[in-house]
């Protein structure tokens, strides 16, 4: 198993005064430059250890918001390609369905794998609703923009002999031809991420990297639709566990109570991250008609599942129930990697763990004291941990 | 509107979409703001009184099929435009509110050639204000009370009780508020390029406009009616932005009134 850390990178010091809404609306000036770079330097710092200690690194972006500080992914990478020196550099997401050119994207992409090597991991993601408003996107074409800047980004990256010519439904563009051309060939791997036994089921068929959050014991039927469009796509033999990617809040200790005191702080992004003003939580076309319907009878879609079947809210669940649902790992070493490779178990095989190392006010000193803890005592073990591989019928 | 009211359907252009006719007479075409139509609502009986109404419900909302690729008010234009002709309508009168008027509008300035009287009601399309001004309330930064709050003159006889309502209608309910995001995100709820073009409408045209519209304010109706040439403003006392649904007699009646002068010049 590969374990990445990553960091939504808070802007934790606006938390306090919001008025319901940390996002689109919080005004930037709860924004204080200053306090920004410096958080920004904090969390690169503890990139760069975990490049270090072993873990490989994921990074994000989002907008008009202070739950996470990058709004420009690219710039993410860019530092990071150049400052670390071995771990993968996975992105996730990189919304390519709310930005206006594709050809940019392709280009910042490939520029990114070349200056680090061939590190680069590129996640592909629709993003969440709160993205909308701000992208201005129509949110009733997300999906088949996606598709086509996909389709875009991957042949640009894989056309050398000649320029081409693209005229689709969202994108023109002619003598397409990228330089520098990515460092691996044909293309750094692709990654998305769903919460749809639909879109699971794409991802098999294409054979990406599919990622889910918050899906707790729920995770299994997921990966079982990515098995059965792995399947479908007339493969012989199981996905490999390095299909399969899980993203968790990890806090860790050396005794319990203080992992239980660190949890509280990790928790701090799911209690955060849904605080948003309500009508820009739901955009029109963003869920199909019929989950619309059933949205307006107010019967909400459960998530979050603990392992013995209880639905948890993630926005209020006490770090016992995160803990119950696989949301959070959290202990002691023993512990924390009992918890994970049970979870593996559940998954059917689960390559590559998306470690939330830091969240919400998680200080600098418990997150690299976490990080070595974890990378001394829990990372081997997960490294020699024998996988399941299951097929689809679990 | 329950699931039992079905409404008839037609194959237009290739597409199924639903149809309400009702009276005889003239041709009147009523096209629907972004809510839908009720085919139970006031409007349609008062306005069937000294007409043949032809209320179609737009492609993709209800229970109409959306045609692939059609993604603009441009394109329901000119759907439009193959239903007047299937119907072989000659002399309607095109009556539209909110979104139904834009596309009224977009259908206008192509041609008349069908048309006697254009009734524009609250109408969504045009830009009017400077570019950091929206002349358009934005709907989808608004929760439905505070939509409702700006969009009706009593906005407690605009509450419905989603409990209530059975799966098929808020299908309708949830189909309409897609529909309306995919054609009038951005340039949310109008066409840069409408408002140069509405000299061309040469038909007596009547902006009618419910003088307590929060949505989009009279001041742009007036804006509106000054761009097509010969057209008259009027207001309706006591009515948001959905004057057919709050004070449908009055509508009713302006419109028929309106409709009854003579049309176009020989």
């Amino acid at each position: 198993m590969k374990v990445f850390h990553f960091t939504e990178q808070p802007y934790f010091p606006a938390w306090d005064s919001h008025e319901g809404s940390l996002r689109i609306v919080l005004p930037n000036r709860k924004c204080d430059p200053a306090r920004a770079a410096n958080l920004f330097h904090r969390y690169y710092d503890e990139w760069q250890l975990a490049d270090a200690l072993g873990f490989d690194i994921m990074v994000n972006e989002h907008h008009s918001t202070a739950t996470c500080l990058s709004s420009t992914v690219v710039v993410t990478l860019s530092v990071l390609a150049r400052q670390t020196t071995r771990a993968r550099l996975l992105v996730l997401g990189y919304p390519i369905a709310h930005r206006s050119d594709p050809l940019r994207m392709a280009e910042e992409l490939a520029t990114i794998d070349v200056i680090s090597r061939g590190r680069l991991e590129m996640g592909f993601v629709k993003g969440v609703p709160y993205e909308i408003p701000v992208a201005n996107t129509n949110p009733v074409f997300v999906v088949e923009r996606f598709w086509e800047a996909h389709d875009f980004i991957i042949k640009a990256m894989t056309s050398h002999d000649e320029p081409f010519n693209w005229e689709g439904e969202y994108f023109q563009y002619r003598h397409v031809n990228i330089w520098p051309r990515p460092y691996q060939q044909p293309h750094p791997p692709v990654w998305s991420t769903t919460s749809s036994r639909t879109n699971a089921r794409v991802l098999g068929e294409r054979g990406y990297v599919i990622a889910t959050l918050g899906s707790g014991y729920n995770t299994r039927a997921l990966f079982d639709a990515y098995r059965e469009g792995w399947a479908a796509a007339g493969r012989t033999g199981p996905a490999a566990p390095d299909r399969f990617a899980y993203l968790g809040l990890v806090a860790i200790a050396a005794n319990e109570d203080e992992a239980r005191r660190r949890g509280e702080l990790v928790a701090g992004y799911p209690r955060t991250s849904a605080i948003v003003a309500p009508q820009f939580r739901n955009p029109p076309g963003f869920l199909s008609v019929a989950d619309n319907a059933r949205l307006l009878q107010g019967k909400t879609p459960p998530r979050s599942y603990t392992k013995d079947g209880r639905v948890i809210n993630m926005a209020t669940a006490s770090v016992q129930e995160l803990i119950d649902a696989a949301i959070m790992f959290c202990g002691t070493p023993d512990q924390v990697y009992a918890q994970i490779a049970d979870f593996t178990e559940h998954c059917g095989g689960l390559g590559n763990l998306l470690m939330m190392g830091q969240a919400g006010h998680l200080s600098h000193d418990d997150t690299v004291d976490s990080l070595q803890l974890f990378a001394r005592e829990v990372m081997p073990r997960l490294a020699e941990m024998k996988q399941p591989v299951a097929t689809a019928a679990a | 509107m329950s699931a039992a009211d079905a409404i008839a359907t037609k194959i237009i252009a290739g597409a199924k979409i639903e149809l309400i006719e009702r009276g005889s007479g003239r041709p009147l075409v009523f096209l629907h703001p972004g809510i839908g139509i009720d085919p139970g609502a006031a409007v349609l009986d008062r306005l069937a009184e000294g007409a043949r109404v032809i209320a179609p419900v737009h492609p993709g909302f209800g229970r109409s099929e959306l045609p692939r690729g059609m993604t603009s008010v441009d394109d329901l234009a000119y759907f439009y435009l193959d239903l007047f002709e299937e119907l072989d309508l000659a002399d309607a009168v095109v009556v539209g509110v909110s979104f139904g008027a834009w596309i009224a509008a977009e259908i206008a300035v192509k041609t008349t050639a069908r048309l006697s009287h254009l009734v524009l009601a609250d109408a969504f399309g045009i830009k009017v204000g400077d570019r950091e001004t929206r002349d358009i309330a934005d709907i989808f930064a608004m929760t439905e009370a505070q939509v409702a709050e700006r969009a009706y003159c009593d906005p407690a006889g605009a509450r419905r009780d989603y409990a209530r309502m059975d799966e098929a209608d808020l299908m309708v309910v949830a189909r309409n508020r897609e529909a309306t995001a995919r054609f009038g995100w951005s340039p949310y709820m109008h066409d840069p390029k409408l408002k140069g073009r509405l000299h061309r409408i040469r038909i007596p045209t009547l902006v009618l406009w419910g003088d307590s519209d929060r949505i989009v304010a009279p001041d742009y109706g007036r804006a509106y009616a000054a761009a097509i040439p010969g057209a008259r403003f009027e207001l309706i006392e006591r009515a948001g932005h959905f004057p057919h649904l709050e004070q449908p007699d009055n509508f009713a009646r302006r419109v028929l009134a309106f409709a009854a002068a003579p049309g176009r010049a020989p």
